[in-house]
Parts: structure tokens; sequence; C-alpha cells
């Protein structure tokens, strides 16, 4: 039953994906529009189905494993992604965001799906809440990355001073600097709490240890608060602070999955 | 009974004649008391515009009701021989002439194609003809039809959308970096008309403080009066650069006036918070090359005006299906006039009597059973006369006020009383004539008004 929901969830997103990357280069305003925003919404509602029933499968929360790792971090992109669409109306987000969830849900899926059950030291309240801080990070960095990208594109429409349909869809540089900034300024109080939760939580447990994940984490915490300390000091706004988004999000997908495949340490995902 | 619409505009008459058949506000309903004691026009509404002089007017007969106006034309205006003017007058009847409402509503006819001001002119001539008891229940129809067309083409099409001017094309530039121009700050380097228009046009969107700059720093202070602005000297200016948001260039000079390396300057200062710079002067004022800087966004008046030509290519592709409406709605119109001419309402108001009285004989002959052909024949008389007394007062009316100006009227209510019309729309609560397709959401907000 819930590999059905899955499916289904999957066909929604990539209907909505297919929908919203032709409302991108559809030249009037409002075709798909509408069709892409439903089929997102109602792939959410299977989505969130498809979680809870393997919660109850299971019978635990599961975020330990990788591919578990990379639904939940799906799930929670286009939940941001509807609530920013509610809040503010940048409909054109949902070409940018829906493409990388859909690519995040499939290769989750590829990887090997079987529910096994986690050891002890995993399987405890503070794992969930570390690793769950530790992904709704990265979605927040995921947006500024995705923001960074439109912020590009848009500021290089506006110098070429070429104003096709994408120049009339993607929203004024200043509101995707801001939500830039919002986002990194999200993701790196979620990445921090996450990190001080784990370094508690491991400290009870195991002790800290240098291994690659943490090593990466700390790297990227330490990018991120320089991005940020940058932008209020000396004024890494604006196109530089688009650079820095992507090349932050960059660093956050090594660690999320390039860790995992290349080092089988202790803290990778099962 | 026939629509006309009679008059000039800006393609047909040059300014110097469209000013002098102009009819001001204050002329107006003294102008239409005048128009409509005219014999043989019946409703009358005056469009006078800067653009557009026109009399949409019902009429008896085309060139009577044609030569009646252009009457009106010569006892209002003096000074100009009929022959100047009458070249440049055009004359719309029938279907031609409700089209071109349609489409003066629709802003299809206007110098600038889309541009928003027109629909009110026309609402506002159409309400004081309406106080002046002007207009009937043709006209009445025709302006609330033409109105609601004008909001369907407005919500349908793209017409209305995209600066197709220099100085709006600015501000939608600067809206696209900026997002909201509240509490941004202006630099206005020189003067000149369209850079002036530009600043007033920022103003309106929000922009807060305006610095203005000129050679002459009395011109400075004098613009700065009118913006509420800050007046500065000359070699003031690279100080304040850091400070504009955005920045206007419009100085006779026939060097760069602003160069890379002061901009380079500006954006530090500016911590890269993004600078629009609009340089509309003729030769350029400012280094081309200073677009190369990151977060810089330098547009020249060429720039600019290809946004507008290109916004105008638009509007008249979207003036295509904005002429689709047009035409659809006026079929819907026609069948609402078709049903207003006396004579088809006489003969449908007889065949129903008709069909009645044969139905009902039908009926009551079937239920007595045999009679004798005598019987038959004085209870059809009976029948018949029946009928015939009933009808002959109002068909009477309806003959005698076909050729006068009641005539629609008329016929309106007949089809109504008698519930003549072969699909009857289902309207309990209906009141007022001038108010159909309710389906129409266009007209439905016109009508809530």
């Amino acid at each position: 039953m819930n590999a059905l929901f899955f499916k289904i969830t999957l066909a929604l997103y990539f209907l909505g994906t297919l929908a919203f990357l032709a409302y991108l280069l559809a030249g009037k305003k409002e075709t798909f529009s509408r069709f892409s925003l439903v089929t997102t919404g109602i792939g959410f509602a299977f989505h969130t189905i498809t979680l809870i029933m393997r919660m109850f499968e299971s019978g635990y929360v599961s975020l330990t494993h990788l591919s578990d790792a990379m639904d939940f971090f799906a799930w929670s992109l286009v939940m941001v992604f509807l609530l920013v669409e509610l809040r503010f109306h940048i409909h054109v987000l949902g070409s940018f965001v829906l493409p990388l969830a859909l690519i995040s849900l499939l290769s989750g899926a590829v990887l090997p799906a079987e529910i096994r059950s986690p050891d002890t030291v995993l399987h405890r309240a503070w794992v969930y809440v570390h690793t769950a801080m530790a992904l709704l990070g990265a979605v927040a960095f995921a947006i500024a990355f995705l923001v960074g990208v439109m912020y590009l594109i848009q500021e290089r429409l506006l110098k070429s001073k070429q104003f096709n349909n994408l120049y009339n869809k993607l929203p004024s540089l200043d509101i995707l600097d801001d939500l830039n900034y919002k986002a990194v300024i999200l993701g790196f109080g979620l990445l921090t709490m996450g990190i001080i939760i784990g370094a508690w939580g491991a400290g009870n447990v195991s002790g800290w240890y240098w291994d690659p994940r943490e090593i990466f984490s700390l790297a990227i915490w330490l990018f991120y608060l320089i991005v940020l300390h940058g932008r209020i000091t000396v004024g890494w706004r604006a196109k530089k602070a688009a650079y820095l988004a992507i090349i932050g999000f960059i660093g956050v997908i090594v660690s999320f999955v390039g860790v995992d495949l290349i080092w089988k340490g202790q803290h990778s995902f099962l | 009974m026939d629509i006309i619409v009679v008059g000039l505009n800006h393609r047909t008459a040059p300014i110097e004649i469209r000013e002098k058949l102009s009819i001001s506000d204050a002329q107006l309903r003294e102008a239409l008391i005048r128009l409509k004691s005219c014999h043989g026009i019946d409703e009358g509404v005056i469009l006078s515009t800067c653009n557009r002089v026109e009399i949409c007017a019902v009429v008896q007969q085309v060139q009577t009701g044609f030569q009646r106006i252009k009457e009106f034309f010569e006892d209002h205006h003096t000074g100009l021989s009929a022959d100047e003017w009458n070249a440049c007058l055009y004359l719309y009847s029938a279907d031609e002439a409700i089209r071109h409402v349609f489409r003066v509503a629709s802003s299809l006819d206007s110098m600038v194609i889309g541009e928003p001001q027109v629909l009110g002119q026309l609402k506002e001539a159409f309400d004081t003809a309406m106080h002046q008891k002007a207009t009937g229940v043709i006209l009445n129809k025709v302006f609330r039809k033409a109105i609601s067309v004008a909001k369907r083409v407005r919500t349908e099409t793209k017409i209305a959308e995209n600066a197709v001017s220099i100085s709006f094309a600015a501000v939608e530039l600067a809206k696209k970096i900026f997002g909201r121009l509240d509490g941004k700050e202006a630099l206005l380097v020189g003067a000149g008309e369209m850079a002036e228009l530009a600043v007033r046009h920022l103003v309106d969107n929000g922009v807060q403080k305006v610095m203005i700059t000129t050679r002459n720093f009395d011109n400075a202070i004098d613009l700065a009066k009118r913006f509420d602005g800050i007046p500065l000297r000359m070699e003031e200016f690279p100080r304040v650069l850091a400070e504009a948001d955005i920045l206007i260039c419009s100085t006779g000079a026939s060097h760069y006036v602003i160069t890379e390396e002061h901009i380079d300057k500006a954006i530090q200062r500016r911590k890269n918070r993004p600078i629009f710079l609009i340089d509309i002067s003729v030769p350029r004022n400012i280094d081309p090359h200073v677009n190369r800087i990151d977060n810089v966004f330098l547009y020249d008046i060429d720039d600019l005006q290809s946004i507008v030509d290109t916004n105008l290519e638009g509007r008249q592709k979207e003036a295509l299906k904005a002429e689709e409406i047009v035409s659809e709605e006026l079929i819907t119109l026609n069948k609402w006039l078709k049903s207003l001419e006396v004579v088809p309402t006489i003969t449908a108001l007889r065949t129903k009597a008709e069909d009645i009285r044969r139905i009902e004989v039908n009926k009551f002959l079937s239920k007595l059973g045999e009679l004798t052909p005598d019987q038959r024949e004085t209870i059809e008389g009976l029948a018949a006369s029946i009928v015939n007394k009933l009808l002959h007062s109002p068909l009477v009316v309806l003959k005698d006020e076909a050729r006068s100006e009641n005539g629609a009227l008329y016929a309106e209510a007949v089809r109504r009383l008698f519930n003549l019309d072969k699909d009857p729309p289902q309207r309990p609560h209906r009141a007022d004539s001038g108010k159909e397709d309710e389906a129409d959401p266009g007209e439905e907000s016109v009508t809530r008004k």
C-alpha cells in the first residue's frame, strides 16, 4: 500500500515538475500555473500519507537511513515551497524546487529501501531531533541555493537587457536576495541546533570523535557563519551572496550524500 | 430606428480642429439638451476627450441623423468653416457604430492602445447623458455593454500590461531590481522633460528622497521645489552618488559625466547594494562600460525605447484578441436589438395569441363531445373575438409608437409582458431592462456599482 502511495507521489511530483517547467517556458503568464500547483499539492498530500504509513509500519520514525533522509528532505522542500507560495506568491520558485525534490526523491528510491531496525544507539529521541534539524537546515540551504540560481538568471537578463518570459516571471532581484538571506539565517540556526544536540547526545553515548561527517558539518557551519558575517560587515550581498549560496549547497550535498558513499563511518546513514 | 456614431479623432483630425470642436464639461449639459431637442434624434451621448469628439445617437434615419449632428456641430462652434472639419468627420451606422463604441471603450481606438483613461471618460460621458435623460433604452444598453466589454478585454487580454512610455519603462525596470520603491532614493543629474517625468513616476511609486543637481544651481532649486527634493551643486554629486539607488542622468554635456571610477567607488561604499542608472541624454553621459561592474544596471535611451517598442508590439498582438471579444459581444447585443423592432414583436404577439386560441379551443371542443357545425362555429367565433378584442389596443399602440422614440421601449415591454422570446431567460428579479447577461462577470461588477 505504501509502495503504491509512494509511486503515486512520484508520478504527481513528476507531473508537477513538467507543469512547472512548462509554466516557466510558456508565453502566457497563467498557463499551467494552477495545474502545476494543484498537482504538487495533491502530490504533497500523498507524500505525507506515505511517510505516516511507513512510520506505522515500522513502528518508529525513520530518518537515519539515507533513502529515508532523502525522502524527508524532498517532503520538507515541497512543504517549504508551498508555504512560501502561500505567503509570498513566488510561483516560479516551484519551477526550481520541484525538479530538486523529484531528484532527491528518485535518488532516495534508487537506494536500498527495506526498513532495517536501527541499532539501539540510533533509536533515541535526540537522534531524531538532531537528524531532523540537520535535514531541515539542508532544506533551507537548498532554498537559498535555488533562489541564488534565480538571482543569477534574473541578474543576467537585466544586464543583457533581454526581457523575455523568464524575465517577466522571475521576481525582483531585491526579493530574491532577501529570500536568500532569510533562508541562510534559518538554515544556519537549524544547523547550529542540530550540531549542538548531536554533540551533546554523542557526548553521552560514545563521545565526540572526528569522523568525516562531523568535520564536513563543522566546515559547512563555519562557511555559512562567514557568509552571514560577510553580508553584515563587508556587504556580501546581491550577486556575491547568490554565488555563495550555490557553493554552500554543493558542500551540503557532499556532506549529505558524498560522505556516506565514500566513507562508511559510524555516523553515516545505514 | 438606427444607431450612428458621428465624430472625429486623432487619426482623422489635427489638434487644431479637435480643440475647436471639443465640448468642455461645463458645456456638456447644455449640449446634450440641444442634441436631444434635434428633430429625428431619439437618444444621444457626447464623448469629448483630447483625442476625440464624437456623438453616438439613436436616430430615425441614418442620413438625416448625420445631417442633424453636423448641424449640431455647426451651431456649437464658430471660427472654422464647415468644409474644414467636415472632411474629418466619420460616420458609422448600425453594427459598425456599436463596434466603434465597444472599441473606443476597450481602448482599441486610442492613440496608445490599451491606455486606461478612455474607459473612465466614456463612463462619465454616459453618466452625464443619462442624468440629462438624453439616453434611452437602447443607448443605456449599448453603453453598459461597452463598459462590460472593456472590462472583459482588460481581464482576458494583456492589452493594458507593460509600460509604453520611456518613463514608465524606467519605473518597471526599477521594480524588477528593487521590488518595492518605498524608501528608495533617486538622484537626478541634469534636467529635461523626460527626466522630470521619470522622477515624477518614481516618486508616485514610492521613492522618498530626490536629490537634484544641475549645472545651473538655480534650476536645481526650482526643480527641487517641485519634487520636494534636495538641490545640490554639480560638484557635489560624486559625494552623494553612493546614497542614490536610482540615478537619472540627462545633461547636455558632450562627454561622460559619470565614469567607471565614480560608480566603482559608489558600489563599494554601498556595500554592493544594486544601483540603477538611467542615461537619457544624447550623447550619452554615463560611460557604457559601467554596466560591466557587478550590481550596476545601466540603461540608455535606446534600451528603454526598445522596451517600449516591444511592449507596444505585444499590445498590438493582444489587440487582435480584443477585437475578437468585441465581435463576440456585438453578436449578443445584436440579438437584443433585433428583439426591439416593433414589427417582429407584433407578429410574435399575434402568433402567440393565435396558438393559445387554437390549443384552448381544441381542448374545450374535445371535452364537449359531439357538436353541430353551428355550435362549433359559435365557440370558435367566441374565442377569436375575445383574442382580437384583447389584442386590439396593444397592437394599435405598438403600431403608433413604432415611429416614435419610445418604440423600442414598448416593444421590449410587450415582449416581457407576453413572454414572447422563444427561449425566455428566467429572471424573476429583473427590474432594469438595460442590464442583461448576468453570466458576464464584467457587467456584473458594473451593475453592482
